[in-house]
């Protein structure tokens, strides 16, 4: 038994926000030397509106990841709840409430889905999660064939555009919601018991966890926070967008977030806060390559790199953890 | 035997389980008084762990009744065991190393106020616990996953104390344990013991049993041999009471002088992180018993001769060139073959077809010299000749008997013309018949010039098999013995009845 064994737990600052710092580090010199500006007001402001939309969805996927669960149904939430938003308010400024609180129900209603499938017909969450989101695909693709409805002008103007200094509206929703996350995480039952299903469902079973609950309810969760940021991008574009979420990327990005902030895929281990980071790095790489105008595969490249370089930092502490 | 304590924390009466039709509980008594420590001791496979899944909740008995503090108790489930107040302590811990002590201790049932956790409350609340079994110095706050082995037993201890636990079962507490962690264990055992807490001690090692116990239960075959206090008895004693029966199939002839041939294996001083000075010496046509109990090295050294978790330290030869066997294919290349304890895990393709599953190694290591077809035929003669009992070759080796599933993986290695044949527990969950032709097989083979190690956990197939055993205890060789041992020998040497401390 060492010393430092005996010491209580400092949880560390997660390595994500070390390769952010790096990142933005030396994209800002490179951007200077190459005579551009990484940090004015306009690349700013659309870093944290991409953070904003990643950040949304990303802090779900932590909650099922956690519990050792999936969701590869997030980009298809996300279209469906563009397209119930902006349907729903049809430019309406009265509407806006009964059209979010309806967004928010049918992507809750998926998530519910996605839960009962993983728990109750124990189907795989890699396979539960993509039949629904092909389902909803399957819809989005026979029912439209580009942006439908149109979102209300107020919403617009505050969740869309509206910012606080250099930093929109829609990044101070994130904020909230990880907050609100991470206090659930560490301050109710519910957070703990869903760490310990995902560290290990028989020892969370036998400790009087009810499993199958916890698991439905970050389903429900994973699935709001993607509902939320359809919303977000409903009030971005203007309208509802029936492929916004596949194109964006929205499903492996998440998950690429996660994994880069440093929650382990099986679950058991990890965070929003890290999430948080992950999601920042991948904006800011955006960011630093627009400024440079890279070509946009090249980009790509470099984004495979990073989170293959990431899951391998982490893959070699562990490693190192369990020799000690 | 009368119980001068007037009501038992726990009264089994009668309690009997079968499994598929095998009994392996007949009619068990047990009385256990609250702060007593009461030991329960048999060989491998007497039930020990049935007896205390009976009692944790986790099976349900199908004869005789559990009564729990003065009442006759139905558990549905470990949960409800739990909850009127039984804990258990596995063998492995159900801890989760990435959350602190508090956040383990407290799991499911975490300290809320106004609707969240109380996080301080917790840590206060186990802080207390820890400190009322004598562990003030293991913080609440830190990761399990950093404790010691013995640090965390203390964890899963103030894990079931935290359900007002008033029966503890320990399931050999001490196997994962260093020498100098077994003293704190000892301390800690007797402050649950002046808690009023009752335990159910489960332990292959005498000298604990000795230095802790209050009484003896000994279980042999599923029927209560005896319960004794222990003060009134030796290890010498119990050994005797959990061993002797009588042999219930005829084994083949050992080898004869002129069967043995040269020597084909040797290991010098061999170790790795299970084994340490290891020496071997293994003969052409000999069958080698190796005893001991679970965990004291056995399947380790069968692993590490197959090179699945080779040796680090040490030499080994073969036919007299040294070789070092550092992967399964290297192994197999010197001409080693491993049929493995866990069949289904390690041993079988479960959907795959007879066929494929005996063409196995085969296929991965050799490449088909004298072409497909040949390859093919020789392995149905082989599956032919062991006699394998199948719809066809081409049938799902799932559907199979136990005993049907092992002859194809005999016949897998036979198709290498093997010169060393590793045993692991080869006949475990198999049928009577199907035993004894597995029985012949083996012989058969050493008679045919393989050197053949066979590791057994029954003592009469290993005495009635073996031409010479070694005892197996920590990782080490405890003793080697001669065919014609006794049961007593070889069970004396695994448990390390010499080390007795008792007068």
């Amino acid at each position: 038994m060492s010393v430092r064994s005996l010491l209580p737990a400092r949880r560390p600052v997660p390595g994500v926000f070390v390769a952010l710092a790096l990142t933005l580090a030396i994209g800002w010199l490179v951007v200077t030397i190459d005579g551009g500006q990484l940090f004015n007001q306009s690349t700013t402001v659309s870093l944290l509106h991409v953070a904003a939309g990643l950040g949304l969805v990303a802090v779900g996927q932590t909650l099922v990841i956690l519990g050792g669960s999936l969701d590869l149904s997030v980009a298809y939430v996300i279209s469906l709840s563009t397209l119930v938003a902006a349907e729903t308010m049809n430019g309406s400024d009265g509407a806006v409430l009964p059209a979010i609180g309806l967004a928010l129900t049918v992507s809750a209603a998926v998530g519910l889905l996605n839960g009962l499938l993983v728990t109750r017909l124990r189907i795989n969450a890699f396979i539960a999660t993509l039949g629904v989101g092909l389902l909803l695909k399957g819809y989005l693709d026979s029912g439209y064939d580009g942006p439908a409805g149109t979102t209300a002008p107020t919403l617009v103007q505050t969740l869309g555009y509206q910012r606080v200094g250099p930093v929109p509206l829609s990044f101070l929703l994130l904020v909230v919601v990880t907050g609100a996350a991470w206090f659930a995480l560490s301050r109710t039952r519910f957070g703990h018991h869903l760490v310990a299903v995902g560290g290990d469902p028989t020892v969370a079973r036998l400790s009087g966890v009810r499993n199958d609950r916890v698991l439905v309810t970050a389903h429900v969760l994973c699935s709001l926070c993607a509902g939320l940021a359809g919303i977000y991008l409903a009030s971005r574009l203007g309208s509802g967008a029936p492929r916004v979420g596949t194109e964006g990327l929205y499903d492996l990005e998440s998950i690429a977030a996660v994994v880069i902030g440093g929650t382990a895929l099986a679950g058991g281990r990890g965070g929003v806060v890290g999430t948080v980071g992950g999601v920042l790095l991948l904006a800011g790489i955006d960011a630093i390559f627009n400024q440079l105008e890279v070509d946009a595969f090249f980009k790509q490249v470099i984004r495979g790199a990073v989170i293959i370089a990431a899951v391998a930092v982490y893959a070699h502490r562990a490693v190192r953890k369990a020799a000690s | 035997m009368s119980d001068p304590r007037p009501v038992p924390l726990l009264a089994l009466r009668g309690i009997g389980k079968s499994f598929l039709g095998v009994r392996v509980l007949h009619g068990v008594d047990l009385d256990l008084a609250p702060g007593e420590v009461h030991a329960v001791v048999g060989e491998n496979g007497a039930g020990k762990s049935t007896l205390m899944k009976i009692v944790s909740g986790a099976y349900a008995p199908d004869d005789g009744t559990v009564e729990f503090a003065g009442e006759a108790r139905v558990f549905r489930g470990p949960r409800d065991a739990q909850r009127a107040g039984i804990g258990i302590i596995h063998q492995e811990f159900n801890l989760l190393p990435e959350r602190t002590v508090a956040e383990n201790v407290y799991l499911g049932h975490e300290p809320v106020r106004r609707g969240l956790v109380d996080r301080r409350e917790m840590v206060r609340r186990t802080g207390q616990l820890l400190a009322s079994i004598g562990e003030t110095a293991l913080p609440a706050d830190t990761p399990v996953g950093r404790l010691g082995v013995a640090q965390q037993q203390v964890v899963e201890i103030a894990k079931a104390l935290a359900l007002d636990a008033r029966l503890l079962i320990m399931d050999e507490p001490t196997a994962a344990l260093a020498d100098h962690e077994v003293e704190l264990l000892y301390g800690l055992v007797r402050r649950l013991q002046e808690r009023g807490i009752g335990l159910l001690y489960v332990s292959h090692r005498l000298t604990e049993v000795f230095d802790l116990s209050d009484r003896i239960t000994v279980l042999k075959d599923g029927h209560r041999v005896d319960t004794l206090w222990t003060a009134d008895t030796t290890a010498g004693e119990l050994v005797r009471r959990m061993v002797g029966r009588e042999l219930s199939h005829y084994y083949p002839d050992r080898a004869g002088p002129d069967d043995l041939g040269p020597v084909r294996l040797t290991v010098r001083d061999g170790g790795n992180r299970k084994l340490r000075g290891v020496d071997l010496e293994l003969r052409a046509g000999e069958v080698l018993g190796v005893g001991g109990l679970q965990g004291s090295g056995r399947s380790a050294l069968a692993r590490a001769l197959f090179g699945v978790a080779p040796f680090t330290s040490g030499a080994v030869t073969l036919d007299g060139a040294p070789v070092r066997l550092r992967s399964p294919r290297t192994a197999i290349r010197a001409g080693i073959a491993y049929v493995t304890e866990d069949r289904k895990g390690e041993g079988i393709l479960a959907r795959q077809s007879v066929l494929d599953n005996a063409l196995l190694a085969g296929r991965a290591v050799f490449a088909a010299r004298s072409g497909r077809t040949a390859r093919t035929g020789r392995a149905r003669e082989l599956l032919a000749a062991v006699e394998v009992r199948a719809a066809g070759d081409d049938q799902e080796i799932r559907f199979l008997s136990g005993g049907n599933q092992q002859k194809v993986v005999l016949a897998r290695w036979l198709a290498l013309d093997p010169r060393i044949l590793l045993f692991d527990e080869p006949t475990r969950g198999i049928d009577v018949g199907a035993k004894a032709a597995i029985h012949d097989l083996v012989r058969r083979l050493a008679r045919e010039g393989a050197a053949v190690l066979m590791i057994s956990s029954e003592l009469p197939e290993l005495l009635g098999m073996s031409d010479r055993i070694v005892v197996m205890r920590d990782g080490r060789i405890a003793g080697e013995l001669p065919a014609g041992a006794t049961e007593e020998q070889v069970v004396a040497l695994a448990v390390d009845a010499t080390r007795e401390r008792v007068q």
